[in-house]
């Protein structure tokens, strides 16, 4: 894992990776909106109104796979020591924040038609709930020190304390009565959806995917190049 | 000798495990509290009294009736072991109808008319195109889901 722990070799790898992902993250978005918006069938109980779950759910996927990676991120932070963990986690917060955004307003214009009601306080949608305040909370709290390790250690706490609420949010709709249905997809017996709109949807997915790893590649460029200026400005103060 | 990495690693994980147990412990200590709403065999088992209770079912087939004062709706739903009776004069979503799960707010009367101020479909995980379901229907193989468990075991 050290291997890509360099910045250097890190940049490099970045480089040669961004310009292939940025190209399949549009290929595979207008592939899967098509399919989603014009191919795909209707429901039979829940007509065109279906078509929400093609962003619905891969946003909700990413929200706790960015999490996910974040909490992992931050063990290595902690444990390791690891240069580009923190920079990882930090790039990545805001782009976890926005697709748990997405997840909860396509959510509540989903639930309305359907379910009779915007919002209702079940386990699922206020688990979701608070993975949003997380993202919010580590954002803040990274930000909070003037000593940038201090609010990079305390970031990471935060994001492994964090991390008990990913389960809570999977397993909510097995675990308690809720609003909100079952898993589709990823469940013990195999997706309960039909493959004209599961291909759509792992499109899409795929297309989500990719449009993070691009989108983290260019913000962890940024927060390491800020890093540089930082050194050098610090270095010329010295010098003076 | 112990390593610093591996004794942060420890630490961590131990941490981690305490974590788990308290979460744990805490959500199942108040797992009707954490359940959105109670199944009909619920209100047998447990009645609710005049405590405003959310109930969910399957609306039973054939039990879907207006009643006369023209906006009220009068209907059953079933976890198949119970059935109740709920009236309500809210509207129903679109999803409403014979054999959906809903859930319903409101108060369980004396006469054991349960009166919902609130009427929510519930869909189960199933998608599919409607000539995919027509089949199954055809064919007896449709099932829906029932919206819900009971929150209380039957005898404590």
């Amino acid at each position: 894992m050290h291997r890509f722990a360099n910045p250097a070799r890190f940049l490099r790898l970045a480089a040669l990776v961004l310009p292939w992902v940025s190209v399949l993250s549009a290929l595979l978005f207008a592939a899967g909106l098509y399919l989603a918006l014009f191919v795909s069938p209707e429901d039979y109980q829940q007509g065109d109104t279906v078509r929400i779950m093609y962003i619905h759910v891969p946003a909700a996927w990413m929200a706790m796979f960015a999490y996910s990676s974040m909490a992992v991120a931050a063990a290595c932070a902690l444990v390791w020591r690891h240069p580009l963990a923190e920079v990882y986690s930090k790039a990545a917060a805001p782009l976890g924040a926005g697709f748990t955004l997405l997840c909860l307003v396509t959510g509540s214009l989903w639930g309305e038609p359907m379910w009779g009601t915007w919002w209702v306080w079940d386990a699922r949608l206020t688990s979701v709930l608070i993975l949003f305040f997380l993202y919010l909370g580590y954002m803040a709290l990274v930000d909070a020190f003037d000593d940038p390790q201090r609010g990079h250690r305390a970031g990471s706490i935060l994001l492994l304390v964090g991390a008990i609420n990913v389960p809570i949010i999977k397993f909510s709709v097995d675990w308690w009565n809720t609003l909100h249905q079952p898993a589709s997809v990823l469940r013990m017996d195999g997706p309960s959806i039909h493959g004209d709109m599961l291909w759509p949807l792992l499109i899409l997915a795929l297309a989500f995917k990719t449009y993070f790893a691009a989108t983290v590649i260019l913000r962890m460029r940024a927060e390491l190049a800020e890093r540089k200026i930082q050194t050098l400005r610090l270095t010329q103060a010295g010098g003076v | 000798m112990m390593t610093r990495k591996k004794r942060r690693l420890y630490m961590l994980l131990l941490a981690l495990a305490g974590l788990g147990t308290a979460t744990a412990l805490t959500l199942t200590a108040f797992e009707e509290n954490v359940a959105f709403f109670f199944s009909p065999s619920d209100l047998v088992t447990k009645p609710p009294g005049d405590k405003r209770v959310r109930v969910g079912g399957l609306v039973e087939g054939g039990s879907v009736v207006k009643v006369d004062d023209g906006v009220s709706t009068r209907f059953t739903i079933t976890d198949t072991a119970h059935s109740v009776t709920i009236t309500t004069d809210r509207p129903l979503p679109d999803l409403f109808r014979e054999g959906q799960g809903v859930l319903v707010e409101g108060r369980l009367g004396a006469d054991g008319v349960f009166v919902a101020s609130e009427v929510l479909a519930k869909h189960d995980e199933k998608y599919m195109p409607k000539e995919v379901a027509d089949a199954l229907k055809a064919s007896g193989q449709f099932k829906p889901e029932l919206p819900g468990k009971p929150v209380y075991e039957a005898g404590k």
